[in-house]
């Protein structure tokens, strides 16, 4: 029954989905407003029918209807009721109902915001979006029906993938997917710019705040899922370059080049094309990453079932190339830059380069990622580039974005002088030069990690310093106070204060991941008990085993004494699960976090009468800077985009 | 054209060709090939220096272990040639003779495969497969093996 109804609810959003996108195309060229208020209509009820079919699928996951195969495969009884509620986005199909849902949402969010108001881009904006839901909607009907029927209906369903037995299970595929949806928004206007001509200023205007809720969104997807992999994969890092984190990390550095871009056209009227493009391309390489990670053709991690999705997500990714490709030449004659670089030293040269180096940073994880399928089709070769290549390539980069952080918040438009750069940048560069300098004193050692060190304190000074002349300025012109200058500098340029805010997160994360990366120490060892395994200051003791069992599985954990320099300081627990379905058993590691570092030991392998144990120890420095750093990246964002009139009482509105 | 822009693009001319530069070293620093021990065998003495992958079975009988220096030795096998490794530490719980494994190191001039990395892991689906269904094909298994570093 409740197959049936989700699968009738798919049909109806499909076809509700194209008359909506045809009638709004067609209503607006022949200027007939009923149909027109059709199509705005068939934008709500497609969210309304998904909304059915995403219940039903809720529905059957909640009461545990293992006639539905992808319920039956997905979960199980032994389930508390959030990961039974969790088990939509476990795995392919449910995820891209999921997906498809969202986009509803948004879609029927954006139609009920702007219909009144920008009456020239909301019908080709709305096709679009209804466009990209027919896609996602047939995708559901064919290759991954999240309907399909199981026989013979078993007694009870396999459960998830045992990794994403997680509480952050619940939260990490939503923050990534509420990005990736929410960069559809500025495509779709940039779209409807394009088909209707109207290529100003304007679409930048109305989908601005759009694009930096989607990074922010992303950001927030990326860093929690550096996080998740931390603490449950249990290989002791964050971050692997694994294609599905690739497939994430594309669209991020493609949406940072756009939010920055705009800013561009909006003060001077260049990069028009280049906006378009890179909207497109971030868009695109959303489809383009699910193509990857769903389709099987390279393998990682997060594989999700293989099958003809692929060929669906690839087809898409041409129709969205072409129709950009055809509409930008389309257009080419309106698309001429009006403004021109006057000044090598200026904000719009230093936004050229900072986007130069994303899209070339964008580029090389492309390229490594589908490395050994371009080495396979070329040269016949079975190769592979992994995780020491995109560090090797991400490090120049990386520091090349930090420095024209600093640089180019602080240059003006149109060109500054010699003098009033070195006025702007002396400060912030002598304290990123004395950081440097201390952090060699204080023995850290390396000219990449000292660079880094001296560049993420340069971007913090130029923050603090444009914060302190902010205030300073305010208190003598306005005569205010330190606490109502900063809310007045928050409300009279959010988006400029927000964004320093996010420049100083950036530059944590960028010390937290050089750190982790040049200082862990790893030692592994199998233990007799009672022996002791030395890791940097740390020592740890192998005790004793125990084992208990979870609702899901058996687990057996060390007992292990930890000291620090010779200091008793704890006892550490980590485990390994044992499900019954899979070989492997999964590592539940155990952790100190701290500031300076953190502890993580994770128990390799032990012996069944307890006599040794196999562990590794990892002493992962200033890991923790990353997740800190990621939610001042997210509080920054936040400020740059919030409504000025719930940051301002007063209703001092935003400088123009 | 501007001044300023002429200079922007020089600035990006060198930006590219500095990528492009990095883009090659870090190809030649990171790549890894991936053979089977009869292609290791072909390959002789042209596959020394390089990063390899070496999939196939581990011969039976053919490991011994020295508890105390961890050093394992043992013979990889596709079934018509096998080809002697050394490996020193603790290799992963599923790794034994006669299951498949996946080893990354180096071809010593000697002979003899150095390895650091033993990848002993079936198969990414935690599913087992469904009754009927056949076994994973060679490139299935290479594909589930492959992208294991680091995870």
């Amino acid at each position: 029954m409740t197959a049936q109804l989700g699968n009738i609810a798919l049909w109806i959003a499909f076809a509700v989905a194209l008359y909506g996108a045809a009638a709004a195309v067609i209503g607006h060229r022949r200027h007939r407003s009923t149909l027109l208020e059709s199509a705005y209509s068939a934008v709500l009820v497609h969210c309304a029918v998904v909304t059915v079919a995403l219940l039903c699928l809720e529905y059957a996951l909640i009461t545990s209807d293992f006639s539905i195969q992808y319920v039956a495969f997905n979960s199980s009884l032994k389930y508390p009721i959030w990961y039974k509620i969790a088990g939509l986005w476990g795995a392919l199909e449910g995820s891209l109902l999921l997906w498809a849902w969202m986009q509803a949402v948004l879609a029927a969010q954006v139609v009920i915001m702007y219909r009144r108001k920008h009456r020239d881009f909301i019908p080709y904006v709305s096709a679009v979006l209804m466009g990209i839901s027919a896609f996602f909607v047939s995708v559901l009907l064919v290759p991954a029906n999240p309907f399909a029927q199981h026989f013979p209906v078993p007694a009870d369903g396999r459960g998830l993938n045992p990794l994403l037995e997680d509480t952050s299970m619940l939260v990490h595929p939503l923050l990534l997917y509420s990005g990736y949806v929410g960069f559809t928004v500025p495509y779709a206007f940039a779209m409807a710019a394009l088909i209707t001509g109207r290529l100003k200023e304007e679409w930048l205007f109305i989908t601005r705040r759009w694009a930096v809720t989607a990074w922010m969104f992303l950001t927030c997807g990326i860093i929690y899922g550096g996080w998740w992999s931390y603490h449950v994969l249990g290989w002791g890092g964050y971050w692997a370059w694994d294609p599905v984190e690739n497939a994430s990390f594309m669209p991020w550095l493609a949406g940072t080049a756009y939010i920055h871009s705009v800013m561009t056209q909006e003060k001077r009227g260049m990069l028009k094309v280049w906006n378009l493009t890179l909207i497109t391309l971030t868009f695109a390489l959303v489809i383009f990453g699910t193509f990857l990670t769903r389709s099987g053709i390279l393998n990682s991690v997060h594989a999700f079932t293989r099958g003809a999705v692929g060929y669906f997500f690839l087809a898409f990714l041409a129709v969205i190339l072409l129709s950009t490709v055809s509409l930008l030449s389309l257009r080419a004659d309106q698309l001429k830059t009006q403004g021109s670089v006057d000044s090598f030293l200026s904000r719009e040269s230093a936004f050229l380069f900072n986007n130069l180096l994303l899209v070339t940073f964008c580029f090389t994880v492309f390229l490594g990622t589908i490395f050994p399928l371009l080495a396979e089709a070329v040269r016949g070769v079975k190769v592979s580039v992994g995780a020491p290549y995109f560090n090797y390539v991400a490090g120049p980069i990386g520091l090349g974005l930090l420095f024209l952080m600093g640089v180019g918040s602080v240059i003006p438009w149109r060109g500054g002088s010699w003098a009033s750069l070195r006025r702007n940048l002396l400060g912030p560069g002598l304290a990123g030069v004395a950081a440097g300098c201390a952090a060699f004193l204080l023995g850290f050692r390396g000219p990449w990690v000292l660079t880094t060190y001296a560049l993420a304190v340069f971007v913090m000074g130029v923050a603090v310093q444009e914060y302190y002349r902010g205030i300073r300025a305010r208190r003598r012109t306005a005569g205010e106070g330190p606490v109502q200058a900063l809310a007045q500098l928050f409300i009279r340029n959010r988006r400029r204060y927000g964004g320093f805010i996010v420049h100083v997160g950036f530059a944590l994360v960028a010390i937290g991941i050089v750190s982790s990366s040049a200082f862990k120490v790893e030692q592994e060892g199998m233990l007799k008990k009672g022996e002791m395994l030395q890791a940097g200051k740390y020592q740890v003791r192998f005790d004793r085993l125990t084992s208990g069992e979870g609702p899901t599985h058996v687990k057996v954990h060390g007992i292990f004494t930890i000291f620090n320099e010779s200091h008793e300081a704890g006892e550490m627990r980590p485990g390994l699960r044992f499900y019954p379905r899979s070989n492997d058993p999964i590592a539940e590691v155990d952790y100190w976090l701290g500031l300076q570092e953190d502890l993580y030991v994770i128990l390799s392998s032990f012996d069944r009468q307890g006599a040794w144990a196999v562990v590794k120890v990892l002493v992962n420095p200033m890991v923790s800077w990353i997740w800190i750093g990621g939610a001042i990246m997210a509080l920054g964002t936040l400020i740059a985009m919030l409504p000025t009139r719930l940051l301002s009482a007063t209703g001092a509105g935003e400088k123009p | 054209m501007s001044r300023g822009m002429m200079r922007v693009l020089v600035g990006a001319a060198v930006i590219l060709v500095a990528v492009g530069y990095l883009i090659w070293g870090g190809v030649q620093e990171a790549i890894v090939y991936f053979y089977t021990p009869s292609e290791l065998q072909t390959q002789g003495d042209k596959a020394v220096g390089k990063r390899l992958r070496i999939g196939g079975m581990v011969e039976a009988g053919s490991l011994t272990k020295d508890p105390e220096t961890l050093i394992m030795k043992f013979r990889i096998t596709d079934g018509a040639t096998s080809v002697p490794v050394r490996y020193k530490g603790i290799p992963p719980d599923l790794f034994t003779e006669g299951k498949g494994a996946v080893i990354e190191g180096t071809w010593a001039p000697g002979g003899v495969f150095q390895c650091d990395l033993i990848m002993a892991k079936h198969s990414e689906d935690y599913h087992p497969p469904k009754a009927g269904e056949e076994a994973p094909s060679a490139e299935i298994l290479y594909k589930s093996l492959i992208k294991q570093q680091g995870s």
